[in-house]
């Protein structure tokens, strides 16, 4: 039982940073019908741009306190990695957008290549230990553990959520995404700036995107130029998994991709005697995935996607 | 009114041409729309009436001709640049924003008329909760306007037929357009239905807005149009008064086919 309430509480830290990438999916899904493969490589850049914004706000010497140095990384990288979403989607994304849907989704496999050989070069490809500045004394809780790090983790995914389908439903930049998601053409008549909202889209993502990835690197105590792969895919397989093109299917998706992955692994190594370890847990992502896409293509919220007009 | 002893050019579109492929959807079509009047396009299916519609609020963009509005040249100009400038649609097939309330319909349609941008969605300075405010009231002034305020929070996609028609109306009102085109408004309408409809453009016309009208119903057209345009493959084959127009022997033989002399 104890075994089965930490893997609960492992699978909610990891399936809320895997949310917070999904809505990044799932927002530009829902506005151009795109895939973009590039999101993981923007986590990826959050987390890496965090870790040398660290290295360089401690080197100055004034000793500012570790929770500070991280949100002073992060502060620096979530502006960076917004410039980076809004000028992938200028450069790469728009002069395609009226092209056949195959060629803005190849392109996005491209720039992802693109970016993670840029972090390669910047950052060589070994793996950076992130900082161990945020606490994480261990609380108990109900026989397993839960530290100070998961904890911030889990509330400040949840608030960030909140704050964005709140953004959607009630501000006028929300209203004109969903309206440009409906129906783009007449949106446009109705004076929507839609090249705006389109890059307002990414901007949001990319900062959700950079969040996430400063999570990932402090959950895991590292990061890596090519760790945006399989944590996109995840995050990918969470947006399906949740309807893609739906915010509310996004948070759930990821959350319950994160609980049926850390459950799944907990018990892996004991149902096959040993033969299959936990580290074999990727291997629940996609089945999930396979089986979403064969029974359930829609997702779990998603809508069939019967009436585009 | 027509008859009225001072008119003041509204719109004005002469020569214009719209080919797809070899057809010639529009074929040298000329017409112009005075201040305050109700016009009305008719014509068979496949006349061209809804493509000359798509040309005029800048859907589609004309091969030759010219087309003024208010003055201002608006020949090949985007469909935002032609809703600022003060025309405003409907469509012929609804297209609402379904998965949206009503309300939300409608202030979308401010947008054209709105500035603030992401720094107030994020930080909700006094002056973007105000324009937010002003929005809202504006649009359910809108919603009761045409007679849907009551189902302001519904989502589009599960009001009646006439309602999501209405709520078309009233998010292209919320353009502030000059001149509000509608695209067979009555389409799929009962009797009653259309009547109150019709007595909406009276009243959105006495309001001094002026209507383009395009509808198959012609016992509506003749009861409400100042003047009315046909059109027969891609040209304007009679243009004026209801009662002359009705009359025309060419509107006769393009709607009923040639008949022996």
């Amino acid at each position: 039982m104890d075994i089965f309430i930490q893997q609960l509480i492992n699978g909610l830290v990891v399936g809320s940073i895997y949310a917070l990438i999904a809505l990044g999916y799932t927002m530009v899904y829902g506005i151009l019908q795109l895939i973009n493969f590039a999101h993981g490589e923007i986590v990826m850049m959050g987390a890496m741009i965090t870790i040398s914004a660290i290295s360089v706000l401690s080197a100055t010497g004034v000793g500012l306190p570790g929770p500070v140095l991280v949100i002073g990384g992060l502060l620096i990288a979530i502006p960076i990695t917004m410039l980076i979403g809004f000028v992938i989607e200028r450069v790469a994304y728009r002069p395609l957008r009226k092209a056949p849907r195959l060629a803005p989704l190849i392109t996005a496999i491209g720039i992802s290549i693109v970016l993670q050989q840029i972090a390669v070069l910047i950052w060589k490809n070994n793996p950076r230990s992130f900082p161990d500045l945020l606490p994480h004394d261990p609380h108990n809780f109900f026989g397993a553990v839960i530290t100070d790090l998961q904890i911030v983790i889990v509330v400040l995914a949840i608030l960030i959520m909140a704050g964005l389908l709140l953004m959607v439903e009630k501000t006028k930049l929300g209203r004109a995404m969903r309206a440009v998601s409906m129906n783009q053409a007449v949106a446009g008549l109705m004076g929507v700036n839609i090249n705006y909202v389109i890059s307002m889209t990414f901007v949001i993502g990319s900062g959700l995107g950079a969040i996430a990835g400063v999570m990932v690197g402090a959950n895991y105590g590292l990061a890596y130029p090519t760790m945006g792969f399989m944590i996109g895919l995840k995050a990918f397989t969470a947006a399906v998994l949740g309807g893609i093109g739906n915010l509310g299917g996004a948070v759930a998706g990821g959350i319950l991709l994160g609980i049926i992955e850390s459950v799944g692994a907990g018990y892996l190594g004991p149902l096959t005697g040993g033969v299959l370890g936990s580290h074999y847990q990727d291997i629940f992502a996609f089945m999930v995935l396979i089986l979403v896409l064969v029974f359930r293509p829609s997702g779990l919220l998603g809508e069939r996607v019967a009436e585009r007009a | 009114m027509a008859n009225q002893a001072k008119t003041e050019l509204l719109l004005e579109i002469t020569g214009i041409h719209k080919r797809f492929g070899g057809l010639h959807a529009l074929n040298d079509v000329a017409l112009s729309i005075n201040k305050g009047e109700i016009y009305g396009l008719i014509g068979p299916n496949g006349a061209g009436k809804t493509t000359l519609f798509n040309v005029l609020t800048g859907l589609y963009q004309p091969d030759e001709g010219k087309f003024t509005f208010k003055g201002i040249d608006l020949f090949r100009q985007k469909p935002n640049v032609v809703v600022e400038s003060g025309i405003a649609r409907t469509f012929q097939n609804i297209r609402l924003f379904h998965n949206m309330t009503a309300l939300e319909n409608v202030m979308v349609g401010r947008h054209v008329r709105t500035k603030a941008g992401v720094i107030g969605a994020v930080f909700r300075n006094p002056g973007t909760k105000a324009e937010e405010a002003a929005i809202r009231a504006r649009s359910l002034a809108l919603l009761d306007y045409v007679g849907i305020r009551k189902h302001a929070e519904e989502h589009a996609k599960n009001l009646s037929y006439g309602d999501q028609r209405r709520l078309e109306i009233a998010r292209a009102l919320a353009t502030d357009p000059q001149l509000l085109a509608l695209d067979e408004p009555a389409a799929g309408m009962n009797g009653k239905e259309t009547d109150d409809l019709k007595r909406l453009m009276e009243k959105i016309r006495a309001d001094g807005v002026t209507i383009l009208l395009i509808e198959h119903d012609v016992k509506l057209m003749m009861g409400l149009c100042d003047r009315i345009a046909v059109l027969d493959y891609g040209k304007k084959i009679a243009e004026g008064v209801p009662e002359v127009v009705k009359n025309d022997p060419r509107v006769i033989e393009a709607y009923l086919g040639a008949t022996p002399d």
